[in-house]
């Protein structure tokens, strides 16, 4: 048996500013909000930037070197960016877990901050918000006009929202998925939100409420969708032996896995309608010796509701094609269900912050401090994606 | 933005970029016709095209012209513009294509389909690709109700 990064590392602080909705984090800079929240993770670890050396970051949230040179650390050991988007979110801890476990750092962060003052990543080719069609391999953009661009260009479909509609749409054809099943992945998250104080969304939604929304992607509208919010969120990662003496209780990183197959979005497989997440979740459960049946809580990237459903199967809570069903009998509802969802309200109530609230919630489980507390919570899963490759997942105990 | 018709998305290029791998397909749609290019080595055909077959990894493609008619493999109704100036244009229905005449998987195109009901459509109902020259040098492929 090769080594794994199974329990030898665990996250050990975290930090965060408040939840902004769009712009409203202004004047700070994006710059400044990332470390505001690294000097929250590391307080909360009880460790300060001198004890930090390594950046393991995701969508190049941030430029080690800037937030290096701002806080003073003392040496920079490791930095690394997980390639593509929000996908790497959870699998960035994993990242930090091979650079502690290899001996390359001691204590990693891993973080997102985001301002969407300029910047709209739901944005479109149109408004000029979005990457469109200038993209070189990066979801940011730059280079010029690729040579695919001109096949897609009068399909209209430019911005995220369309690609999840046309999974959604493929998976209802299959399955018989119904859009009263995405409404409750909508208003679990919201009664989820609504109890809690950094949640941005906190409006009671009911049924009527979600069918008369705006429909903007058919079969997705308006509450399908996350919200447009600024803020950053940090965690902090050590080696499991160190975490054993810092302040706070040690949550393990049991197994962690990204990446996916490489034509999953140029829908060639039988798995189109489905979160891609299929292969990572069986690597994840495998180095970390665990299956779904030992999961008290998972907290899945939801920039769009349909995505929990296709979550809930992808890592295995529930037959494929049964995710529908699944949530429609309240099994993700905190308290009363079989496995609690996004029990932060997730990214379509709380904020969205590309995946990193998500491993604030898993730790806060973890810790038995959450809002809204899982009894006894001993393993949590977390995720990053849907979206380009590579997608990821996390699962992590205490 | 004037002549908007709703229902057809206006492209936003007017050129197709095209390179050495796709500038085959531009040449026979200016002509009406529609051409894949298929894998010499295994057959895959790879649409919109690539320097490599992805399943071979063979870089040697013949082009075949192909019957030009589909199917609706998935879809969505887009009806919030994606600029207020595009407000004209909504709903539009637009998808992904599964050609005849290919192996489907890898060979779809995301078209337009611009005489699509948007209360009736569905997965599975056949269209015809057509192409809309938009500009001098684009004939832009979208899709027709079969």
């Amino acid at each position: 048996m090769p080594e794994t990064l199974k329990d030898k590392t665990a996250i050990v602080g975290i930090g965060a500013t408040p939840y902004y909705k769009r712009s409203e984090s202004l004047p700070q800079t994006e710059l400044e909000l990332a470390c505001k929240a690294i000097l929250g993770a590391l307080d909360d670890a009880g460790l300060t930037v001198k004890d930090l050396d390594g950046f393991t970051i995701y969508s190049s949230s941030c430029d080690p070197a800037q937030v290096a040179s701002v806080l003073g650390v003392p040496e920079v050991r490791f930095a690394a960016s997980l390639t593509s988007g929000g996908g790497g979110s959870a699998g960035s801890l994993g990242l930090a877990a091979s650079a502690i476990v290899s001996g390359q750092a001691e204590v990693c962060v891993t973080l997102m901050t985001l301002q969407q003052a300029k910047r709209r990543l739901g944005g479109s080719a149109v408004d000029g918000g979005g990457p469109g069609l200038s993209g070189g391999g990066s979801p940011y953009g730059g280079g010029g006009v690729p040579n695919y661009a001109a096949f897609i260009s009068g399909a209209g479909l430019m911005a995220p929202g369309h690609s999840f509609a046309m999974l959604t749409r493929r998976h209802m054809e299959l399955y018989g998925t119904k859009r009263e099943h995405l409404a409750e992945v909508c208003i679990s998250q919201r009664e989820n939100a609504i109890r809690r104080p950094s949640a941005i969304r906190t409006d009671p939604l009911t049924l009527d409420e979600y069918f008369d929304a705006r429909m903007i992607s058919d079969p997705l509208c308006l509450f399908d969708y996350t919200m447009e919010s600024d803020g950053a969120v940090a965690a902090v990662v050590t080696s499991a032996e160190r975490a054993r003496d810092l302040r706070q209780k040690p949550v393990y990183i049991g197994g962690s896995a990204h990446g996916g197959a490489g034509r999953w979005g140029s829908a060639i497989f039988d798995y189109f309608a489905s979160s891609g997440n299929r292969p990572v979740a069986k690597r994840m459960y495998e180095m970390a010796g665990m299956g779904p049946e030992d999961v008290d809580v998972a907290l899945f990237y939801d920039h769009f509701s349909p995505m929990v459903i296709m979550q809930l199967e992808d890592y295995g809570f529930c037959p494929i094609g049964e995710g529908g069903p699944f949530v429609a009998d309240g099994n993700i509802r905190w308290k009363s269900g079989s496995l609690p969802v996004n029990t932060h309200g997730g990214h379509l109530s709380e904020a969205y912050i590309i995946g990193m609230t998500h491993v604030r919630e898993a730790v806060e489980q973890l810790r038995g401090v959450a809002v809204n507390q899982v009894d006894g919570a001993e393993v949590a899963v977390v995720t990053g994606g849907p979206s380009g490759l590579p997608i990821s997942g996390t699962l992590l105990h205490n | 933005m004037s002549d908007l018709i709703r229902g057809t998305f206006p492209s936003m290029l007017k050129d197709p970029y095209a390179d050495a791998s796709t500038q085959p397909f531009w040449d026979a749609a200016a002509e009406g016709r529609l051409s894949a290019p298929r894998c010499t080595v295994c057959g895959t055909f790879v649409l919109p095209p690539q320097p490599f077959c992805f399943t071979c990894q063979s870089q040697a493609f013949e082009w075949v012209d192909l019957p030009g008619t589909g199917t609706i493999y998935t879809f969505t109704v887009v009806r919030h513009p994606l600029a207020p100036q595009l407000a004209d244009v909504v709903p539009y229905v637009s998808g992904v294509i599964e050609l005849d005449g290919t192996q489907g998987a890898g060979a779809r195109l995301m078209l337009n389909i611009t005489d699509a009901d948007p209360e009736t459509v569905q997965i599975g109902d056949k269209v015809r690709v057509w192409f809309d020259q938009v500009s001098e040098t684009l004939p832009l492929p979208r899709a027709r109700m079969a």
